[in-house]
């Protein structure tokens, strides 16, 4: 079993982040691994080993990102990801999802996996966009919001989140599935994974070793141009108060006033 | 006006979604022709009439056969449309897990961009352009789409009024049972619902919503009672719903649903960015967290800090007290 993880190195999230003047996301920052993502690892870490000595396992982590945002990916070799795939062009920048898919399509097409496991949406974007696109371009069937999952011989069995509560999948791989966050306790790094992940490989590839060139990808492939931003207005806060005992009250008062008791 | 608009359309409880019903209104005030697709081997004839009503001038069911995932179902029905010759100006998808879905599969299919997160369109010299907010609706970002339509948009609920346009809406069955490719490899096995009784979140005019900080599962009891006694839904942060301590249904925020209610109750929620952005456009938010610089306080109209673990069983006795007069 051959797992490839999605992983996006992202701004700080506790940090202001900024658009630059190119309309871009300001990533000239350090970028760190996105929390979500840590999810879809330790989901493809308990897979493979669910699968005990049966298998030759492997977990792979996928990165598109500056050549210096190699951080992020030596946290998920820390964490037990095998080995890693850098993808890093300057034509890259700007590149909108479904430039980033076909980027990783072209790379994950390499090789032959079983399962690619991604988050549902990433910290800083929160689109949720890129993983089915990328699926559909590996033609691969995809399932979504998944908070549990299993191998059942060649295929997974799974639960999905619905609107109305959730389902439970099966789906034959090859396959897709993107990873709700909590749906797995991700373990803490060892000192000895820490170690290992200074070693591990990290194949660096361009958009030449993809056989892909610029007018495929980046700002030239993006086919969505920003053309205007402005802000809006903010809610300003009212009245805090510490609770002593009596703040019910005041939330009853509050309540009167908008005339809801 | 645009020749023609699809719409992405969803079902909730044999009905025509709210979402679906905004998105068809506006598309039939930007286009001649508006197509709603629907996965299923048939429609309703109520539903075809409230699909006509918004202004819907066809209805297009996309039959897949069963047990299989309908955003991809839609997606492969909208692209053989295309093959056939259609040429539609832009796609609206709703922001649910079926929207994305189908957005996403259809932008790959067609080596089209997607627009996520859009909360209004206008047209400009015959192109759309489409306004979505970023960080945490503090600013909003005016996109154009250059290149060949279809322009792809997925559109967050409570963007539109829904608004009648009566229209004679036709029905057409597309069968894609015999190109579904990779899709056939998925099978639903079973779908299980997880809904609570009380008002609709969605459409509730107040709303109790708990996070992390009422400390475990067992204490969501404290939210029910709240929410029962005000006659508002309950509501919950993404953070309570991914630990598994309430259902998808309730989660308030950017993947969950956008509320509008007279009162937001924010209770042990913090105020992530992804939650915000839920429930930024309540009249009136009353927060209680423990934590003073929780940044739910800053769009609180009322803040308290202190513990949920006395403040809301006071709140709830001293409500009952009003309600039971003795």
């Amino acid at each position: 079993m051959k797992i490839a993880v999605l992983i996006k190195q992202i701004p700080d999230p506790v940090a202001p982040m900024y658009l630059d003047a190119d309309f871009r996301l300001d990533r000239t920052g350090k970028l760190l691994l996105d929390e979500a993502d840590t999810y879809g690892i330790e989901t493809a870490l308990q897979l493979i080993e669910s699968q005990g000595s049966q298998g030759d396992g492997e977990v792979v982590v996928f990165s598109v990102a500056p050549k210096s945002g190699i951080s992020g990916i030596r946290s998920a070799l820390a964490l037990g990801a095998s080995r890693a795939v850098l993808i890093s062009d300057e034509s890259i920048a700007g590149s909108d999802a479904l430039s980033t898919a076909k980027v990783l399509a072209a790379a994950i097409k390499r090789e032959s996996f079983d399962l690619v496991i991604a988050a549902t949406e990433s910290t800083d974007g929160y689109s949720g966009i890129m993983p089915v696109q990328l699926a559909e371009l590996l033609e691969f069937p995809s399932i979504t919001f998944v908070r549990k999952v299993e191998i059942v011989k060649d295929t997974i069995v799974a639960e999905c989140q619905t609107e109305q509560g959730y389902d439970k999948i099966e789906v034959r791989l090859p396959a897709l599935i993107t990873v709700t966050a909590k749906s797995v306790e991700p373990r803490y790094p060892s000192f000895k994974g820490i170690m290992a992940a200074k070693t591990k490989p990290c194949l660096e590839l361009g958009l030449v070793d993809l056989g892909l060139t610029p007018d495929d990808v980046g700002s030239l492939g993006a086919r969505q141009r920003v053309v205007g931003i402005e802000s809006l207005p903010q809610r300003e806060s009212g009245f805090i108060i510490e609770d002593s005992g009596d703040a019910y009250l005041k939330i009853l008062d509050f309540l009167e006033q908008l005339k809801l008791i | 006006m645009l020749n023609e608009i699809w719409v992405s359309a969803e079902l909730d409880g044999g009905i025509a979604s709210v979402s679906t019903r905004e998105l068809v209104s506006w598309a039939a005030s930007l286009a001649q022709e508006v197509v709603a697709f629907v996965a299923g081997s048939e429609l309703e004839a109520n539903v075809v009439d409230q699909l006509g009503e918004c202004g819907a001038t066809r209805a297009i069911c996309v039959d897949g056969g069963s047990s299989l995932p309908s955003g991809g179902v839609l997606a492969l029905g909208m692209y053989e449309e295309i093959q056939q010759g259609s040429a539609p100006s832009a796609i609206f998808f709703e922001d649910s897990h079926q929207g994305r879905d189908a957005a996403s599969r259809l932008s790959a299919k067609l080596n089209v961009p997607v627009v996520s997160n859009v909360v209004g369109l206008s047209i400009d010299d015959g192109r759309i352009i489409a306004h979505n907010t970023i960080f945490g609706a503090k600013e909003q970002v005016s996109t154009v789409i250059v290149g060949p339509d279809p322009s792809l948009f997925v559109i967050k609920a409570k963007s539109f009024e829904i608004d009648s346009h009566p229209k004679v809406c036709e029905v057409k069955v597309v069968d894609v049972t015999k190109l579904l490719g990779h899709l056939d490899r998925v099978k639903i096995i079973n779908s299980f619902r997880e809904e609570r009784t009380g008002p609709k979140l969605a459409d509730a005019d107040i709303v109790v919503a708990g996070g992390r900080g009422i400390g475990s599962a067992e204490n969501f009891h404290l939210i029910e009672e709240l929410a029962e006694l005000l006659g508002g839904a309950v509501g919950a942060s993404r953070a309570i719903v991914d630990s598994g301590w309430v259902p998808y249904s309730l989660q308030v925020g950017q993947t969950g649903k956008s509320v509008t209610p007279s009162l937001y109750f924010a209770i042990g929620i913090s105020g992530a960015t992804q939650h915000i952005v839920g429930m930024k456009g309540a009249r009136s938010i009353i927060a209680i967290n423990k934590d003073r610089t929780a940044p739910i306080f800053s769009i609180s109209d009322l803040g308290v800090v202190g513990d949920v673990h006395t403040v809301l069983p006071s709140l709830i006795d001293a409500l009952k007290a009003r309600r039971s007069p003795t």
